[in-house]
């Protein structure tokens, strides 16, 4: 155990708060219950549930591991304050907007609710002129974990996110003793356009992992004999892409924080031994997944994007962004136990600690390998680096791995609009030869690594799906990109290139990604459930944001029961605003 | 037909409606139906009518201009009868696909400036790696003046190297063509080992600017950078400029360097 002295400045991310102050804080209250919740701490749900929120988003001057920003947020503090609703209940949140110049926006992430109250700037409303204050109202019909956003500009990568807790109307299967949000996020002064600037010019502008003269003995180690290890890099060279490129945005800039919380800070919640512990984790970063550990600790999972799904045991999961997994623990010894989320790329990592006292610092485990791309993130199945497809020895009948989803259905969809494989462009630099179902897999850099690592085929909801109607339709999508210049979208085209994609009302439709590029992309459609195949049978899970795997094929069905103009995009926020969205209209 | 899709009390968005089953802007997805129902057809294909957005707010940002320049050399090349001072930069402005390009490369010697070759290019991106220009070379230094019309493609060729060919023609109908290449080798994560040529042919000889028919010149580096930040590296290298075949004669008549190697110090910076 480290001794509190081993933490670098020990302030915590309050006492940097300056500017809006006191009112930034009041700004952010229930109505019924306004001083309750004023000193409230990071992490700590309302002790109940409230109808009625006045929020004030601000600039507010908050320096964290030394990074100063004047960031935009709600209530004076990032993240913002965790609101506590209740399913039945019609929620009024008026968002005020104190920003001087800019608009602002919030969007409620997963809630199903009128289009119009989905805070979208363009296509739920106009957004929210300064000095202007905008109320959202809307009937609860679900519970669970979420959280809120701003969907303007940059906001919120600089800051302007919190987490929604929506008591259900039954008792909760899963009530604990201790009940905590854990709002994973990123912290730099480093704005966003800058990001996109510099990687427009250098697409590895931020990664200082490449592969080098100086790592090359190691690889050659690793992969048997100097001359694989060549070889791998030479198709890798030819392709004109890097195994290593695994996060555009990096924690060379990045500060990952726990509850607004830098690492050395140290995030901590309470339990007596022996207790349930339940810990909401939400990813609000902007570009990070992260991978989640509890040294000591075996994590139940018991719920996904706010679902209720059938308790997991694992000692590991991965968050994409905008994921939320609520997890169950049940810490016995009078110890501290370290919440240890590195980022995918092994940069750096989120901590907290459990702790049966304050100020308590568990030991921090070392951050594992960073993970290196193969020729299965490349779309290229199982074959080896430099094979090409005539190489490939074909077995009779239906190639291995290949995705089957369509044959869990007895009923074939009626229609399928398939784009055909995407063309090599501008836009798009690779096309997935051999996309795989890699639903069983817990993602780059964590398969084999000795845990239980959650995969997205464990999920399997505790009960059936609302619409038990086959898809009348299939709408196949390929997420394509170009690295090089930094340009992201679907079927080859940025949004700008691109036209909506129309649902009728009542619709039932299966979406199919076919993922082109190296990375993963957490793909989120705005008011409508994404129920992913991941042969549970009726027992979909129900999800909001869902991580399409590099050279996978995946999944998922919706039913358009709302009508309106809805987003679809990659939540990686650099993605998403370079090209990776679409509209989706349900009319 | 237009429809309008009223969401609440806000404001309205515009769309063009098109049943589904109908749209056929594709050629060949009719075609391609087969008994299973596929079509060939993008469910997010552009729409004949764009979408309006609410407030004309624009969702996302794609379709911004970036700013870049980048002077890959600047430099002073070290030798016993006099340093030489070189700089070979670019800048660029323009979406993804449309960019204004300038080239501009010189070199200082002895007081004298030489080889002085700025371009104003257009540059359309063409495929993943590859960029088509198009444009002015203007050859403005001490010598005489000469202008160019200017063709050529920029990009990434396969094993990541970066490649630029250019061809010229001239106002007195004289043709000339430009290559260079570079790679980088990573030695650790900011110390990059960089060879780069350039090689410069013309149809006809030019005795004022030093240039024969042929194989004409050649400027060459292999410069030891080390990336202190990612915008700013400061570089050592070993660099030869010399001329080939008919221009060797030609500069040796006049009583020039045919050829030398230097050791080079300089300075890579961009933004």
């Amino acid at each position: 155990m480290f001794s509190s002295s081993r933490l670098r400045g020990g302030l915590t991310r309050r006492r940097f708060v300056t500017g809006m102050g006191a009112g930034g804080l009041m700004a952010a209250l229930p109505h019924p219950a306004r001083s309750a919740t004023a000193a409230l701490p990071a992490g700590l749900i309302p002790a109940e549930p409230s109808a009625t929120w006045d929020l004030r988003v601000g600039r507010t001057h908050i320096e964290i591991d030394r990074k100063a920003l004047n960031a935009p947020c709600v209530g004076g503090t990032v993240p913002g304050p965790v609101l506590r609703w209740r399913q039945g209940d019609t929620v009024v949140v008026n968002v005020t907007n104190t920003l001087r110049h800019e608009d602002t926006s919030i969007h409620w992430h997963g809630i199903r609710l009128p289009s119009d109250m989905d805070g979208v700037p363009g296509l739920s409303f106009t957004g929210i002129k300064p000095g202007e204050t905008f109320t959202y109202r809307f009937r609860l019909h679900q519970s669970g974990t979420y959280w809120y956003h701003s969907h303007s500009g940059m906001q919120e990568a600089q800051g302007l996110y919190g987490a929604v807790v929506i008591d259900p109307i039954h008792p909760d299967p899963n009530a604990c003793e201790r009940d905590y949000v854990i709002l994973l996020s990123e912290w730099t002064d480093v704005s966003p356009m800058d990001m996109i600037n510099n990687l427009k010019m250098q697409d590895d502008y931020y990664v200082f992992r490449q592969r080098t003269a100086a790592s090359f003995p190691k690889e050659a180690r690793e992969a048997g004999s100097a001359m694989a290890a060549l070889k791998d890099r030479l198709a890798w060279s030819r392709m004109r892409m890097a195994a290593t490129d695994i996060s555009d945005v990096t924690g060379v800039i990045y500060t990952y924080l726990m509850n607004g919380h830098a690492p050395d800070i140290n995030w901590n919640g309470l339990f007596r031994p022996g207790e349930r512990v339940r810990l909401r984790f939400i990813n609000g970063s902007s570009m990070t997944f992260f991978d989640i550990r509890i040294p000591g600790l075996e994590m139940l999972v018991v719920q996904a994007d706010g679902n209720d799904v059938e308790p997991v045991p694992v000692d590991e999961f991965r968050i994409g962004v905008a994921e939320t997994y609520d997890v169950i623990v049940q810490p016995k010894e009078d110890r501290a136990y370290t919440i240890f989320a590195q980022s995918e790329d092994r940069t750096g990592y989120a901590r907290g600690t459990l702790a049966p006292r304050a100020g308590m610092a568990g030991p921090v485990p070392p951050m594992d390998p960073r993970p290196v791309r193969t020729m299965i993130d490349m779309g290229m199945g199982n074959m080896k680096p430099g094979e090409s497809m005539k190489d490939m020895q074909m077995p009779g009948g239906d190639m291995p791995g290949m995705d089957m989803s369509h044959m869990h259905h007895t009923m074939p969809p009626l229609e399928v609009d398939d784009p055909g494989p995407p063309p090599i462009n501008v836009e798009n630099q690779n096309v997935a030869m051999m996309p795989v179902d890699r639903l069983g897999s817990p993602g780059d850099g964590l398969e084999q690594n000795g845990r239980r690592v959650l995969n997205y085929k464990q999920l399997r909801a505790t009960r059936p799906g609302a619409d038990p109607r086959p898809p009348s339709r299939e709408i196949i999508l390929h997420l394509t990109g170009n690295m090089e210049r930094y340009i992201w979208g679907f079927n080859g085209r940025k949004f700008s290139e691109s036209g909506p994609i129309r649902l009728k009302k009542g619709e039932r439709v299966r979406f199919t990604l076919i993922n082109d590029t190296m990375m993963e992309h957490p793909i989120h459609l705005h008011g409508l459930w994404s129920e992913l195949e991941n042969g549970q049978g009726d027992y979909r899970p129900y999800k909001h944001t869902l991580i399409s795997q590099p050279g996978s094929r995946m999944s998922y069905l919706v039913t358009a029961d709302v009508p309106g103009v809805w987003a679809y995009h990659c939540h990686l926020m650099l993605h998403m605003d370079l090209g990776m969205f679409r509209t989706v209209i349900v009319e | 037909m237009k429809h309008r899709v009223l969401m609440g009390a806000c404001l309205v968005a515009q769309a063009l409606a098109v049943p589904i089953g109908q749209a056929a802007d594709n050629a060949t997805s009719a075609a391609a139906s087969n008994i299973s129902g596929t079509r060939y057809h993008a469910a997010d294909a552009p729409s004949a009518t764009p979408v309006v957005y609410l407030g004309n707010i624009n969702p996302v940002m794609d379709q911004e201009s970036y700013f870049h320049g980048i002077m890959n050399e600047l430099e002073g090349r070290y030798a016993p009868g006099g340093t030489d001072f070189r700089w070979d930069g670019e800048a660029w402005y323009g979406s993804d696909y449309n960019k204004v390009w300038l080239k501009t490369e010189g070199t200082l010697e002895r007081g004298r400036l030489h080889d002085g070759d700025h371009e104003l290019l257009y540059s359309r991106s063409i495929s993943p790696y590859f960029n088509l220009q198009g444009g002015v070379r203007a050859d403005i230094d001490d010598g005489p003046t000469r202008t160019w019309g200017a063709f050529g493609v920029q990009g990434l060729a396969l094993y990541q190297f970066e490649v630029q060919a250019t061809a010229y023609v001239s106002d007195r109908g004289r043709f000339a063509a430009r290559l260079e290449g570079s790679y980088d080798f990573l030695l650790t994560n900011r110390l990059i080992l960089q060879p780069q040529a350039e090689f410069n042919l013309y149809t006809k000889s030019d005795a004022g600017r030093q240039v024969g028919a042929g194989l004409s010149d050649v400027d060459a580096g292999l410069r030891l950078r080390y990336e202190l930040w990612r915008k700013f590296a400061p570089y050592v290298a070993v660099t030869y400029s010399g001329y080939l075949t008919q221009a060797r004669r030609i500069v040796h008549d006049q009583g020039g360097e045919t050829g030398t190697v230097r050791f080079t110090m300089g300075i890579r910076s961009w933004f």
